[in-house]
């Protein structure tokens, strides 16, 4: 088997989010890169599935050489392999065209990329891959267990959950529930140390459409003071609520 | 030139979000100088001329054996079949977890430009350009599509509705989807007589201040009166307090309510990150230095266990008057 892990190398979760000062890109100065928050619920269960049912678990970024020590953390947490495709990722079917043509050379049985990743949240990704490749595609998924060739799937819907059973290949789009927060892996001293000798393929872009342009950016409009009201007063926030506020 | 909108339903139900999408693409039309064509699914029991209150007058309810259980694929199939036949190249999609799932297939199948996670109406249609949210509603951007068709994904509860005049007509469709990749539902598990979090005006959740799981009952009380869903931090998910369905945050469910309620919740960055677009947020919190007074418009210090029950006899009492 072999499975096949989208990764997206983003700003950490704590990071505050600047633009430069013409406000036509993020401003990167000072700020941590990571792994999607998103793609590592996949990630550890594809080593899962490379523990359990012998898989081989292929880890790739669209990016420059800015991304590799993403990637090669990726390798410590236990991916065999990594390829990184040469290119800005600025659009999201661009991004699904570049994977997509990996995807066709190399026959994953499984592609699995989080749901959407934190910074730019397009969520577009994983679904165009799946139209591309013209194979299923469960979203918002929390939930994957292989079971001979069919894969027995969860999938976060509108106030529930469905379950799924799909026949390989398809793509995931993940998220929490493909493992739980605790057991997600962190690299260890022996993973990094082999990390450094495992395979980084850098690949050139193939030749893809942007559909998208981006514009400028701006930040969320600063909030008003807070109005505190006393702990033995609810009764006034209530009226505020109902008379101020107008939500209640 | 047309604009087609996937209008939702849940067991042959509308829900605000659906009207809320009727409306935005009847508005986008508008701007575009051409109709709004409203595509939907099954068998439909509410009245279906209601969503002409939301400027959509014409809706193609597509019937046949495809549509039994819900296909990203078969959906995708059927809206640019309606748009084949109605000059539409405009669509508009809810940001539900259905929608998501349709808008990218829809966007490869068309060749359109796909803008997500839009938070209000386009700002110009020629070409259209739409704001949206990124890094979690820490900043947004204007995006632009040059392509001959386009895909729309809103957030729900993002540009809310208004309710106008006008009366739909609903005609029936076959379609047949054709083959395409195929996965089975093998069951639904819908939570009963609780409000979706994506699609509550009113939420309140809790956090690591609440102490237990136990602790919970008073925050469903507050919830019920207030006719909110419930919520809960990461830690409190992480700890199996509550599902995961619930964890609100940046690397949860991102949400967009009129009012939020944070009970014990100190407001990590990454917390805010996934409320921060509620229109009104109430902190409560015994720790005067939490950081979520600084994100809140109402703040109260003090002990949940003795503010929240006295909240929902308040809200009961207000109620009572008005």
């Amino acid at each position: 088997m072999k499975v096949l892990v989208c990764i997206s190398h983003v700003p950490d979760t704590t990071s505050k989010i600047n633009f430069t000062s013409d406000n036509k890109e993020f401003d990167k100065n000072g700020v941590q890169f990571v792994i999607n928050p998103y793609d590592e619920f996949g990630l550890t269960r594809a080593v899962w599935l490379q523990e359990k049912n012998g898989a081989t678990v292929t880890v790739i970024n669209v990016g420059r050489a800015e991304t590799e020590p993403t990637l090669r953390k990726a390798l410590a947490i236990g991916a065999n392999d990594a390829i990184r495709i040469d290119a800005d990722p600025t659009d999201g079917f661009y991004v699904a065209s570049q994977i997509a043509a990996v995807a066709k050379e190399n026959q994953y049985d499984i592609i699995i990329a989080g749901r959407e990743s934190i910074d730019y949240n397009g969520g577009q990704v994983p679904g165009m891959l799946a139209a591309l490749l013209n194979v299923p595609f469960v979203n918002a998924c929390m939930g994957l267990e292989v079971e001979g060739d069919k894969v027995n799937l969860i999938r976060e819907i509108d106030g529930g959950k469905e379950k799924i059973s799909s026949t390989m290949p398809l793509v995931v789009g993940g998220q929490k529930g493909l493992v739980e927060e605790k057991d997600l892996r962190i690299p260890n001293m022996r993973g990094i140390m082999q990390a450094r000798t495992k395979p980084l393929n850098v690949r050139p872009a193939v030749d893809a459409d942007h559909k998208t342009a981006v514009g400028t950016f701006e930040k969320p409009a600063p909030k008003s003071a807070v109005k505190m009201i006393d702990a033995d007063n609810v009764e006034e926030l209530v009226k505020l609520l109902h008379n101020e506020a107008k939500v209640i | 030139m047309s604009v087609i909108v996937y209008l939702e339903n849940w067991e042959g139900k509308f829900k605000k979000n659906t009207f809320e999408a009727a409306q935005y693409a009847a508005k986008t039309a508008e701007m575009m100088g051409t109709e709004a064509i409203g595509v939907t699914f099954g068998d439909i029991s509410d009245d279906a001329s209601v969503i002409g209150k939301y400027g959509v007058k014409k809706v193609m309810n597509v019937k046949g054996g495809d549509f039994t259980e819900y296909n990203n694929y078969k959906v995708a199939k059927a809206l640019q079949e309606v748009a084949s036949q109605n000059g539409g190249d405009t669509y508009i999609i809810s940001g539900t977890f259905n929608g998501k799932a349709v808008a990218p297939v829809l966007a490869v199948n068309t060749q359109a430009g796909l803008i997500t996670n839009v938070t209000e109406l386009p700002s110009s249609v020629s070409p259209l350009t739409v704001k949206r949210s990124v890094f979690s509603s820490k900043g947004f951007v204007s995006y632009s599509t040059e392509a001959a068709n386009k895909v729309v994904v809103f957030i729900p509860n993002s540009v809310g509705v208004e309710e106008g005049a006008g009366s739909a007509e609903m005609t029936e469709m076959n379609v047949s989807a054709g083959d395409v990749p195929q996965s089975n539902v093998t069951s639904v598990d819908r939570v009963k007589g609780k409000i979706p979090l994506p699609e509550a005006e009113r939420v309140v959740s809790g956090g690591r201040g609440l102490k237990g799981p136990e602790n919970w009952g008073m925050l469903e009380e507050l919830a019920e009166v207030l006719d909110a869903g419930t919520a809960c931090s990461k830690p409190v998910s992480d700890m199996g307090w509550r599902p995961h369905t619930e964890h609100v945050g940046q690397t949860g469910i991102a949400i967009n309510p009129d009012l939020y309620i944070a009970v014990g919740i100190s407001g990590a960055i990454q917390h805010l990150a996934g409320v921060s677009n509620s229109k009104v947020i109430v902190a409560i919190n015994s720790d005067p230095e939490a950081p979520f007074f600084k994100a809140a418009d109402y703040g109260i210090v003090g002990d949940a266990f003795n503010v929240i029950p006295k909240f929902t006899e308040a809200v009961k009492k207000m109620k009572a008057e008005n």
